[in-house]
């Protein structure tokens, strides 16, 4: 058992402080409200006792102290609604935004893309299998941690854009004070402004299915410059990814990448060892897919099936990545199917166009 | 031969204090099987990792302990003390409709019946909680869903029958001398339920009912793809969801208002402004729902109104713990176990009121949201309140209904380690949420380990002192000291006359 923390923390961003600061507020006025009537309570529990032989005196209404006790509580909640309608409004307020980030929820990742910095990437829980599992000690940040951040730059207004692929998630960091339900058919927008550089994790907070529990948010605060720099290199990746001549692969690297590749990416739904969960997931082992013609096996990967949790791939992995996926899968448990090469993925993307 | 007659008796029957009786011996048995299931929570719970059991189970013991904790606890709890103590509270020979009255009950075993029987299914039983949210239960639910739908329909004809037996019992079956100022206080609070119950049991049965038509015919009601809406199916729920919790508590104030003037020898302060009080509360209710969605993007002129609206129950909701403190102060108070459960529920129904209130204030409500600080607050305002209130009223009408004395020392036993074993669990999850963890979450970071250890060990200390409790009532139904007369000295009601 580590330390054990009580409270909120006021966090890193304006509207996070004035939010910490109304509830405390409303948690003293309850303090307060609270040791009054328990007082009384537990006064009358003491000395109005029969065992005391208290005699009861038999008053069954008072008009005066009904009338008081009705409005002193609504004045009092008055004074309280002044100050949270205020805070309120300014975070609604998303007008002169400095830099526009797009939140996508995916069962169960998150996407963040960057409009104006032609940025997009996946963000997905790094803590391995065996730290769940219980197979290896689980280091501090277990399933709090991501193999790819959000990155954004410190003192400037941020809004983000939030919304789903799927089901219904929330993004939620506490630090920032900024909790949205990330919902299919909706762009709802929230904002920050975060005061100091430094590393901010939250969780989905929306009972999104079977892997609710692993989808966490980690955001990195960067000043503007390190920022800056931070979009040259992404933005040089993907170009240099774009340019690059797919590669051949041996089996065995094809078989490598793709056990690594199927475990974070695969092997919640359809397991570890290729039995998935079926009907909702079906099985790899021996699966009418796996083992049937490649072409369509490469298809649903790319694609996904819509209606179901299978998630179009086409984005979030490379041809390398995808092509070693399906390799794997087509040997693996059993299956003896074919391998894939990256150039055979290139080909069916250009041929769907 | 005697088996068959045993069994038609308890099938065919139309006496109100039969199906009262049978309608608590569901809740009772619901209520350890989904207290069962919040041991298993607790247990996979107490320390990070996945151990127990796979997220997906986690996720259904989620959804069936909520699902009946509610509807096949609480509410049909609360519907047995109705058909016991209402006709002999205004002096009635039976409920109006007493063949309904039966139906109402056995409707309810084959609805349960019905939705446990997903447990069993292939492809997972419902697994998105008992909020049901479309689209995770609709394009994503899994193929059992479609009978949890049937199911919630017949709960949901069953409650409308009751409630309708109830406001015309009310209504029309008092005897001469109880006009509507004598009408005793459990009665009203049952009335104004009753009329919740009217309410949104339709509502609640035509959402589920499109959610059935989302999933297969075609319909797009919830499902953006096809031009609907996600947000509709939560408007809707919480149209039917927050009356829903005021069904789930009203008549815990009745019982409370009872309980408190017996064993304070004293009448209740502020009868009328208590009856005014509930029938507030209970028409509040129905312009709150939006505060279980501050987070969703509603706009800023509907946040505002709702969060005036759901701080203005604070009002009423406070006149109701003033007046019970006041009918208490001066008094002459001895501590039973019933009127024990009564003091119990009036501090901690008091501490989830205030939670209640902050999270009313929506800033703090953005922090607050779907955490372990919203579970803390229902559960807070569900075990203390609405459960409380009925250990409190079965151990307070138990000597009248069975004429025995049920054993005081088992009672306070019960009392002070649900009373610890409560506290212990769920106080420290409003640390858990104020520290960011997520509610429904099946494996959780390190910094939460420590509280949830705790609150682990709460949950199993509480369910130790629930199996005082059956040993109590089944000690006091097979026999016991016989009961006296008065049974209490303090008590005025028509029920004790006759």
């Amino acid at each position: 058992m580590e330390s054990l923390q009580f409270n909120m923390t006021p966090g890193v961003s304006p509207i996070s402080v004035d939010i910490y600061h109304l509830h405390m507020a409303i948690f003293w006025i309850c303090v307060v409200i609270g040791v009054i009537v328990f007082g009384v309570l537990i006064y009358a529990l003491i000395y109005h006792r029969q065992s005391r032989k208290h005699k009861p005196v038999p008053f069954h209404s008072n008009n005066i102290i009904e009338w008081l006790w009705a409005i002193i509580p609504f004045l009092i909640l008055v004074v309280m609604a002044i100050p949270a309608t205020l805070v309120l409004m300014r975070m609604d307020d998303e007008a002169k935004s400095e830099l526009n980030i797009k939140i996508i929820g995916h069962q169960w990742k998150w996407e963040y893309d960057y409009p104006e910095q032609g940025i997009k990437f996946f963000s997905n829980l790094s803590t391995p299998q065996e730290e769940i599992k219980g197979k290896k000690a689980k280091n501090k940040w277990y399933l709090l941690e991501v193999d790819k951040p959000l990155v954004i730059p410190i003192q400037k207004k941020i809004r983000f854009l939030v919304t789903s692929n799927d089901v219904i998630h929330s993004w939620w960091v506490p630090a920032f004070g900024v909790k949205r339900d990330a919902i299919p058919g909706y762009i709802h927008e929230a904002w920050v402004r975060v005061e100091k550089p430094g590393v901010y994790r939250g969780q989905c907070a929306e009972l999104c299915g079977m892997h609710h529990a692993y989808m966490p948010i980690v955001v990195v605060a960067k000043t503007q410059i390190d920022f800056d720099k931070w979009v040259a290199e992404q933005t040089g990746a993907t170009l240099a990814e774009k340019k690059q001549t797919p590669k051949i692969l041996s089996k065995e690297e094809l078989m490598a990448l793709g056990k690594t590749t199927y475990e974070s990416t695969c092997a919640v739904c359809h397991k570890s060892d290729g039995t998935g969960m079926p009907p909702a997931f079906p099985p790899l082992k021996n699966g009418k897919i796996t083992t049937g013609p490649i072409e369509s096996h490469i298809q649903i990967v790319l694609n996904g099936k819509t209606g179901t949790a299978m998630q179009a791939f086409k984005n979030q992995l490379s041809n390398e990545q995808i092509a070693a996926v399906i390799t794997y899968e087509r040997n693996s448990w059993g299956n003896n199917a074919g391998i894939v090469e990256p150039e055979n993925i290139e080909k069916v993307k250009s041929n769907n166009g | 031969m005697n088996f068959i007659t045993y069994v038609k008796r308890w099938l065919t029957t139309t006496s109100h204090q039969d199906i009262g009786t049978l309608y608590l011996w569901l809740s009772g048995f619901l209520f350890f099987f989904a207290g069962v299931m919040a041991l298993f929570i607790r247990t996979e719970l107490f320390s990070p990792g996945m151990k127990l059991m796979q997220p997906d189970f986690y996720n259904q013991l989620v959804t069936f302990h909520g699902l009946i904790m509610i509807f096949g606890v609480i509410m049909p709890a609360f519907a047995g003390l109705a058909n016991w103590q209402i006709p002999l509270m205004i002096g009635a020979h039976d409920m109006a409709f007493p063949r309904l009255n039966n139906w109402s009950f056995w409707l309810l075993p084959f609805g349960f019946l019905l939705m446990l029987s997903t447990l069993f299914m292939s492809g997972s039983a419902p697994n998105f909680g008992w909020t049901m949210y479309a689209p995770l239960s609709t394009t994503y639910g899994p193929p059992s869903t479609d009978f949890l739908i049937f199911s919630i329909h017949i709960l949901g004809i069953s409650s409308i029958l009751a409630g309708i037996n109830i406001i015309v019992t009310i209504i029309n079956m008092r005897a001469k001398a109880i006009t509507w100022k004598k009408l005793p206080i459990f009665v009203w609070s049952w009335l104004i339920t009753a009329f919740l119950l009217l309410g949104v049991m339709p509502v609640l049965a035509g959402t589920v009912t499109m959610m059935l038509f989302d999933r297969h015919f075609g319909t797009s009601f919830f499902n953006a793809a096809g031009g609907g809406d996600p947000l509709l199916y939560q408007h809707l729920f919480w149209f039917f969801g927050h009356p829903e919790v005021y069904i789930l508590i009203l008549p815990a104030f009745g019982v409370i208002s009872e309980v408190v003037p017996t064993f304070s020898r004293k009448a209740l302060f502020g009868r009328t402004a208590m009856i005014y009080a509930i029938a507030c509360i209970a028409i509040l209710s129905y312009i709150v729902w939006v505060h279980h969605m501050f987070t969703s993007g509603v706009p800023l002129t509907a946040q505002l109104i709702f969060m005036y609206s759901t701080m203005l129950i604070a009002v009423p909701t406070g006149i109701k713990v003033f007046n019970w403190v006041a009918t208490m102060f001066q008094g002459a108070i001895s501590f039973e176990t019933p009127m024990l459960f009564a003091i119990g529920f009036i501090f901690m129904f008091t501490i989830g009121g205030f939670s209640g209130l902050m999270l009313s204030i929506v800033p703090a409500d953005f922090q607050y949201q779907d955490t372990y600080f919203v579970v803390a607050h229902f559960h807070y305002v569900l075990i203390p309140g609405s459960l409380f209130a009925l250990f409190a009223a079965i151990y307070y009408w138990i000597p009248r209904w069975t004429g025995n004395r049920y054993s005081e020392k088992l009672g306070r036993w019960h009392f002070w380690l649900s009373t610890i074993g409560f506290n212990v669990t769920f106080f420290p999850m409003h640390f858990l949420g104020l520290m960011g963890m997520p509610r429904r979450i099946s494996d959780y970071g390190l910094a939460f380990t420590g509280w949830n250890q705790v609150a682990t060990v709460g949950a199993f200390l509480f369910a130790v002192a629930q199996m005082i409790f059956l040993i109590n009532v089944i000690k006091t139904i097979r026999g016991g000291k016989k009961a006296p007369t008065p049974v209490w000295p303090g008590a005025k009601g028509l029920e004790w006359k006759t």
